[in-house]
């Protein structure tokens, strides 16, 4: 973090400022076109552009979400603790909520840009066990949380980085509720939370490698945010 | 001759160029007639110039600064609180093991926010604060507020630490759009963010459970949520773990000089973004509070200075 950590305080120095300066009557001679960010990979849904891109990216993974905990709530697990289905049925309402509320919010923003319903593959989890649940559950919240910290900076709107924080601060309630459940005492451990007391922040594309192998359609989030 | 190009190469070593410059469009405009007065060879002087007035601006404008000087603040507020905790030989002795082992890392966390705040705000950063500025019994100094057995009676200390975190996340919720400008700072300020709301669910599980509990996440919630909470807030958790003083943590913000389109409702809010969330497809059979529970809620910095300052001895400055 200390390297992220300096241009929070260390002002580009005038001096640097003028390598630059210098190196643009050199890059002036030779300069090709505008690099281009408006393609996406072929064979693969775009989560789209600018803010809605970013809406539909947290859509994208409401969704996963959604299901994976309305598929907890229908075929519970036997070895369940007293309580963690109740549990469960609560965060199944928040996620459910928070993919409908999205969906809602992209079809006011852009009609016509809301990603299409996904199709989950939830083939590596067994409903069955308490242990691949809670592993599962844990998977998805972190990556939920890390998810909405990274993309605060690529919302241009105030009011959809407040509620981006909104639904963050219920991922990580989620996030460290299931932890504990898993591994007592591990709601802020070490391999999620930093020296600094910082928590994961994520960028699009890797947020999306990670779930990949949760969701049949393949996903493009290189444009989100841009 | 391509600007957008030289300020994509700068953009490599400054992501935050476009920052600088008020917008793609406002510096086109800057050049717009330059061209035809200029010739190429004198163009870089004039992209120079506009450059030059960019980096001359400090990077962080006084009112980043201002937002983190009052998070820094706040972490002050709950630092020393679990400082002050992790001394109490009395109040240790009524606590689980692993609950004692959970508020050691929050203690961690937010010692870690400080060091971490101080050195983003450098020369910046306001004067420590002394020990002797809060009182946690919440009497202003007397050290006989509603919260008088704090640091001997585990259960009000846990409710005192819930009632510092919850109001931690709305905090730092009502700041991020303050802090838009600076891409490095709101991230770090959101990575806060979570992992308040992360020992905000822990510090829920040790009340429902009771502070005296070794299981790390049972017991069931209780309503109204005053004593035994649910991980989430629930509306407005019944004014919260004593609510003639936590009301406000869970109540509606003052919205003057709220950003564009940010409102700063009470927890138990269920419209957002004008969409009114109970008449949602797909949503029905939901119980009533899962609307409030799915969102959490954005507080302004005078209510959440208001709120602090239950634990402020009076005459002090810190958080005025």
């Amino acid at each position: 973090m200390s390297d992220n950590l300096q241009p929070l305080y260390t002002p580009i120095k005038r001096r640097s400022f003028f390598t630059y300066a210098g190196a643009t009557a050199l890059v002036l001679a030779g300069c090709s076109k505008d690099s281009d960010p408006t393609t996406s990979t072929p064979g693969t849904i775009s989560l789209g552009a600018g803010d809605v891109g970013v809406l539909n990216y947290a859509y994208a993974l409401e969704q996963l979400e959604a299901a994976f905990y309305a598929q907890v709530v229908k075929t519970p697990a036997a070895d369940f603790l007293a309580g963690e289905l109740a549990y469960f049925t609560q965060i199944a309402a928040h996620e459910a909520i928070h993919r409908d509320f999205l969906k809602a919010a992209i079809t006011k923003e852009k009609v016509g840009s809301l990603l299409q319903d996904l199709t989950p593959i939830f083939t590596t989890i067994n409903f069955s066990s308490r242990n691949s649940v809670l592993t599962a559950a844990k998977l998805f919240e972190d990556l939920g949380v890390a998810a909405y910290n990274g993309a605060g900076i690529l919302l241009k709107s105030q009011a959809y980085l407040t509620v981006a924080g909104q639904i963050a601060s219920v991922e990580a309630r989620h996030a460290a509720l299931v932890r504990d459940l898993l591994t007592p005492g591990s709601f802020a451990a070490d391999d999620q939370i930093d020296a600094n007391g910082l928590d994961k922040q994520m960028t699009p594309t890797d947020v999306i490698a990670a779930a990949q192998s949760f969701i049949t359609q393949q996903l493009d989030a290189s444009l989100v945010g841009k | 001759m391509n600007l957008f190009q030289i300020i994509s190469e700068i953009e490599k070593v400054d992501p935050e160029v476009y920052d600088r410059l008020d917008s793609r469009r406002s510096i086109f405009k800057h050049m717009t007639g330059l061209g035809q007065k200029l010739s190429a060879a004198a163009l870089p002087l004039a992209v120079g110039a506009i450059f030059n007035k960019v980096y001359a601006q400090t990077p962080m404008n006084a009112s980043v600064n201002d937002v983190l000087n009052f998070a820094l603040s706040l972490e002050y507020l709950e630092s020393y609180f679990y400082n002050a905790g992790q001394a109490s030989a009395p109040l240790q002795l009524g606590l689980s093991t692993t609950n004692k082992a959970a508020l050691e890392i929050i203690r961690v966390d937010e010692s870690n926010h400080v060091t971490f705040l101080r050195g983003v705000l450098g020369a910046a950063a306001i004067t420590p604060p002394t020990t002797a500025t809060f009182d946690y019994t919440g009497g202003k100094g007397t050290g006989a507020g509603p919260f008088a057995d704090v640091f001997i009676n585990p259960a009000t200390y846990l409710a005192v630490a819930q009632s510092l975190e919850d109001t931690g996340v709305r905090a730092y919720k009502g700041g991020a759009p303050l802090l838009m400008s600076n891409k490095t700072v709101l991230t770090a300020a959101l990575n806060i963010h979570s992992v308040e709301a992360r020992h905000a669910s822990r510090l829920r599980t040790m009340r429902r459970g009771g502070a005296n509990n070794n299981a790390a996440s049972q017991g069931v919630p209780a309503a109204p949520y005053n004593a035994a909470p649910k991980s989430w807030i629930s509306g407005t958790d019944n004014g919260g773990a004593s609510p003639a003083q936590t009301a406000p943590i869970y109540g509606a913000g003052n919205n003057t000089n709220a950003p564009t389109g940010v409102t700063f409702d009470a927890e138990s809010n269920t419209t957002q973004g004008g969409a009114n969330l109970t008449t949602l497809p797909n949503t029905t059979g939901f119980p009533a509070s899962a609307f409030s529970e799915a969102f959490d809620e954005a507080l302004d910095v005078t209510t959440v200075k208001a709120i602090a300052r239950t634990f402020v001895v009076n005459g002090s400055t810190f958080l005025a």
